[in-house]
C-alpha cells in the first residue's frame, strides 16, 4: 500500500486500479497518478495551474 | 433528561435552545431571561419559530433539572453559584467565570477579585479533547473561550510532544466575527462603526491569553502573544499561530503528529489540502458546525511553523462544545445534537 508523498497517510487502491488511473489522498486531497499495479506504485498526477484565491 | 437554560437570550442561549430542541436524549424544560419574561423563545430567536412554543421564564421561577446550562454574562453566574447548585445535581456554565483556576489568574486578566474564589477549582475546563476523562466525571464543567478553543486546540499537540522551542514565545493573531461580542449593542456595534471593520480591538491583555497560558503549561513553559481583530463576519473564529519548532520537522512528521492527537475526534478535522479552494482552515464553511479546522505550514526558510485553527465561534467555542460535555457527562454518543455539517456555499 502506498504513502501519501506529502502527509503520508496510507494511499489506499481499488482491486479494480488501473495504470494511469488518478487517485486522491483521502487526508490532505493530493492527486496521483497510478504508474503500476504490482508493485502498487503512484506518482504525482499532471497539475492544472489554477488560480485559487489571493 | 431533563435541561435547562440560565440566560437564554443571547446569542449562545440561543444556539442552546436550538440545539437542545432536536436533542434526541435531552428535554428543554425552562429558558430563562429576567428581560424577557413571558415572551415566546422564538420572538428573540426568530430561527426558532414554529419550532417551540417555550416562553421565558424567570430565574426564579426555575423548578430543578438534571442539567443546568448557564449562558449568563459574565460575572452574573458566579455571584449565585451557590444557589444554583440546589436547582441541578450537574451545571455547565458557558461564561468566563470558572475557566481560571487561580483566583490571582483571575484578578490578573479580569482586573478584579473572583466573588467566589474557594470554587474556582470546583469546576472543570470544558474543551472536550483536552478533558474529556475529568468531564465524564464531573459535576460541574466551564466553557472555554472561543479564541482560546481555537489557539489551545492548534497547539497542544505540539506542546504534548515537546516540539515548541521553550526559548520563543508563541504569536497568536487571531481574527473574530461579530457575534462573539454577544447581543448588546454598543458604539463599536453601531452598524456604520462596525461594517466593514478590519478592527485591532485587544492587540495586547486579551483575557483569553490566561486560559491559552493556563492549558498550554501543563506541557511546558509557554510564552503567549496573543493579538485580537474583529473582522467583516457574524460567526467564525480563525487563530494564526506562528512559534518555532524545538527541532526540525517535515510535513509527514507534522501530519503524524497532528494525526495521533485528532485521529479518533469526531469535531477536529486536520486541513491541509493541497488543491482546492479551502486548502486551511477557515471559519466561513463552519456557520452552526461543531467542528474545529486545524492546519499547519511549515516555513520553508527555516524552522518556524505557523498553525491554523478555525472555528464557530457560538458553537465549537460555546454551545456546541457545551452539548458535547454534557453528551459526555450523561454517557451518550457526545455527537448526539451536533451532527449538522454546516453550510457550502454560505
Amino acid at each position: 500500500m502506498p504513502n501519501c508523498l506529502e502527509c503520508d497517510a496510507n494511499i489506499v487502491l481499488d482491486q479494480k486500479v488501473e495504470i494511469g488511473e488518478i487517485v486522491d489522498c483521502q487526508d490532505c486531497g493530493t492527486e496521483y497518478e497510478v504508474r503500476s499495479i504490482d508493485p502498487q506504485q503512484i506518482d504525482y498526477a499532471p497539475k492544472e495551474e489554477e488560480d485559487w484565491g489571493e | 433528561m431533563n435541561v435547562s437554560i440560565l440566560g437564554g437570550s443571547g446569542y449562545v442561549g440561543g444556539e442552546l435552545v436550538r440545539l437542545l430542541l432536536d436533542h434526541p436524549h435531552a428535554t428543554l424544560l425552562n429558558i430563562t431571561s429576567e428581560r424577557h419574561a413571558g415572551r415566546l423563545v422564538s420572538a428573540v430567536h426568530p430561527n426558532l419559530r414554529r419550532h417551540t412554543s417555550l416562553r421565558f421564564s424567570r430565574m426564579d421561577d426555575l423548578g430543578p433539572c438534571d442539567l443546568l446550562f448557564s449562558a449568563l454574562p459574565h460575572g452574573s453566574f458566579a455571584k449565585h453559584f451557590h444557589a444554583f447548585k440546589s436547582v441541578a445535581p450537574r451545571i455547565i456554565d458557558l461564561s468566563a467565570d470558572f475557566r481560571l483556576r487561580s483566583a490571582d489568574d483571575y484578578k490578573h486578566w479580569y482586573g478584579h477579585v473572583h466573588p467566589n474564589p474557594e470554587t474556582l477549582n470546583d469546576f472543570v475546563y470544558g474543551i472536550v479533547e483536552i478533558r474529556r476523562d475529568e468531564i465524564r466525571n464531573a459535576n460541574y464543567v466551564t466553557g472555554a473561550g472561543c479564541l482560546a478553543t481555537a489557539a489551545i486546540l492548534g497547539l497542544l499537540p505540539l506542546f504534548k510532544n515537546g516540539l515548541v522551542n521553550d526559548g520563543e514565545p508563541v504569536v497568536i493573531e487571531a481574527k473574530v466575527g461579530s457575534s462573539a461580542a454577544g447581543n448588546k449593542e454598543s458604539p463599536s456595534s453601531h452598524h456604520p462603526e462596525r461594517s466593514g471593520a478590519v478592527r485591532s480591538f485587544q492587540a495586547t491583555g486579551h483575557r483569553h491569553t490566561g486560559e491559552i497560558i493556563q492549558e498550554l503549561a501543563y506541557h511546558g513553559t509557554p510564552t503567549v502573544h496573543f493579538s485580537a481583530t474583529a473582522i467583516e463576519l457574524v460567526r467564525g473564529v480563525l487563530i494564526t499561530a506562528h512559534l518555532r519548532l524545538a527541532k526540525p520537522l517535515d510535513n509527514k512528521a507534522l501530519w503524524n503528529v497532528y494525526r495521533n492527537a485528532y485521529d479518533a475526534e469526531p469535531f477536529i478535522r486536520i486541513v491541509k489540502e493541497t488543491r482546492g479552494v479551502f486548502r486551511y482552515p477557515e471559519p466561513k464553511i463552519l456557520s452552526g458546525s461543531n467542528f474545529c479546522d486545524v492546519g499547519f505550514e511549515i516555513d520553508p526558510f527555516g524552522e518556524r511553523l505557523v498553525v491554523l485553527a478555525a472555528l464557530d465561534n457560538l458553537m465549537k467555542g460555546a454551545a456546541g462544545n457545551g452539548v458535547q460535555a454534557m453528551n459526555i457527562m450523561a454517557g451518550w454518543d457526545e455527537r448526539a445534537g451536533l451532527h449538522f455539517p454546516g453550510l457550502h456555499p454560505v
